[in-house]
């Protein structure tokens, strides 16, 4: 059905800073942040769960905040610092007291949302809204987990909210 | 998603020439153009990335009038301390849409461009008949499964619900969209679908939304915005209402009321029958029952969202009571 003339698509030249190094990508402009670092750079901590914005497993940050990467263009973000969940420990492996207090609370299953829980959880807590189980429910209400593991999201979440206050 | 051709404006001005090129849209948090370009919905040749234009995220707000730049965020403006206490309807309405991956890319500007829910609008491969993608053609949604459509605003053509929270604050308090040439009040900027579905906003190729402004009063210092949903959280509205309440000296006479409709209507809904029943009365239960009914006049339901008639009433009145309480 394609009648069309299809103009081959253009390539960028697109410079990405991504848990501090710089990576010089050629792409098509409709890829996107997710399709960029998984497929390309083999960054593949980020998770592609639906892919439309509605379940958070490709949760980034862009400059601190916490994004989904499906529908963030790589090209948008050239001149932005963004953290993956690859970025998130010390580089002497130390992990993030959030990703510790996942560990400790076992709040995951099959672990594929957990990525995009923990980058979202990081931000909640800095943004200061992981004050009481009922705000970490509905500011990490973005992040669904099907195997319903979010009982021990939220202990973990508070968990660390506590440990990152004290 | 189809590829396209992307450019990065650096101005306004630039952005304005841009988004004159046919076939251009512009993108600015990418939450709404990004999802409807991967359903096939949006198909722009050229996308035109705003959101580098410096100065246009500031939020300034006074007693008198808030002026939000069109790419502020909506997690900024929701969590903003002086919209939190002059305007908490706005402040209630945004904290309370999307998610918070969501409300930090998605500016103010885009979210009054937020397009429908509607899941025959969203899935042209298995329902071509849209009106609203393609005029003429019909609408999918009438005799279809319809538990989420709107029963205030419809047309023969098109019975899609407004998705978004923010406007519906916004068209309570006579907010008025700034394009730049012109200005506009948000209830004349939504178009309900008439015969003309394809129509949601009277934007035209080339304008660009600069800012909104809120003029201050004390029904907006004095607000709430209550949205009911099948789920707690991270859900779109069944029905929503955005209120505020001034009340004379004597602490129970209604001096001045807004009251606004989301989750019911084709556009965001202002009920100016229920604000004209309440002005000057003394404020109890059944007078805030009674008149909040008057909100439903010339509803039509298509079956399965037959609830929302009786649900939006119970939500105005609820958010009225709160409001009274609060005395």
């Amino acid at each position: 059905m394609n009648d069309q003339v299809t103009i081959s698509p253009t390539t960028l030249s697109v410079h990405l800073t991504i848990n501090g190094r710089d990576q010089a990508l050629e792409i098509e402009p409709r890829v996107t942040l997710l399709d960029a670092l998984r497929d390309r750079l083999n960054l593949t901590g980020t998770k592609k769960g639906c892919d439309q914005g509605q379940c958070g497993a490709c949760t980034v940050h862009v400059d601190g905040q916490r994004v989904l990467a499906c529908l963030t263009l790589a090209a948008q973000v050239e001149g932005r610092e963004i953290t993956t969940i690859e970025g998130l420990a010390d580089e002497d492996g130390t992990l993030n007291a959030v990703q510790a207090a996942f560990l400790e609370q076992d709040a995951f299953q099959c672990g594929y949302c957990t990525p995009g829980q923990i980058m979202s959880a990081v931000a909640c807590i800095r943004e200061g809204h992981a004050g009481s189980d009922e705000e970490i429910r509905e500011y990490m209400a973005g992040n669904l987990c099907r195997c319903g593991a979010y009982p021990n999201i939220v202990a973990a979440v508070r968990q660390a909210a506590q440990e990152l206050r004290s | 998603m189809r590829d396209f051709s992307y450019l990065r404006a650096d101005s306004i001005e630039a952005a304005r020439n841009a988004a004159a090129l046919p076939g251009a849209m512009l993108l600015a948090g990418g939450t709404t153009l990004i999802d409807l370009a991967k359903c096939g919905v949006a198909e722009p040749s050229t996308v035109i990335d705003i959101s580098h234009i410096e100065g246009l995220n500031a939020i300034d707000v006074t007693a008198d009038r808030a002026v939000i730049g069109a790419l502020a965020r909506m997690s900024h403006v929701a969590d903003n301390p002086r919209v939190k206490s002059l305007f908490p309807a706005v402040s209630e309405a945004l904290w309370q849409a999307a998610s918070a991956q969501l409300r930090n890319m998605a500016t103010i500007g885009g979210n009054l461009m937020q397009r429908t829910r509607c899941p025959y609008f969203r899935d042209p491969q298995n329902f071509p008949a849209c009106n609203k993608r393609a005029p003429g053609s019909g609408c999918s949604a009438i005799g279809g499964v319809t538990r989420g459509h709107a029963v205030l605003g419809v047309s023969e053509a098109c019975i899609a619900t407004y998705p978004g929270d923010l406007a519906v604050a916004l068209v309570a308090f006579d907010a008025e969209v700034d394009l730049g040439q012109r200005k506009l009040k948000i209830e004349d900027f939504f178009l309900a679908p008439g015969a003309t579905a394809e129509r949601e906003h009277d934007i035209h190729p080339g304008e660009v939304i600069t800012a909104i402004e809120i003029p201050g009063s004390a029904a907006a210092r004095r607000s709430t915005y209550i949205k009911v949903r099948d789920r707690q959280s991270y859900e779109f509205a069944a029905a929503s209402a955005a209120v505020g309440l001034e009340l004379e000296g004597d602490g129970r006479t209604v001096r001045d009321i807004r009251v606004a409709l989301g989750g019911v209507a084709t556009k965001p809904w202002r009920v100016r029958a229920v604000e004209d029943a309440l002005k000057g009365k003394a404020l109890s239960e059944d007078t805030i029952r009674k008149a909040s009914e008057l909100a439903m006049e010339g509803a039509v339901d298509h079956g399965a969202n037959h609830y929302k008639i009786a649900l939006a009433p119970r939500v105005i009145a609820r958010s009225i009571l709160k409001l009274g309480e609060t005395a």
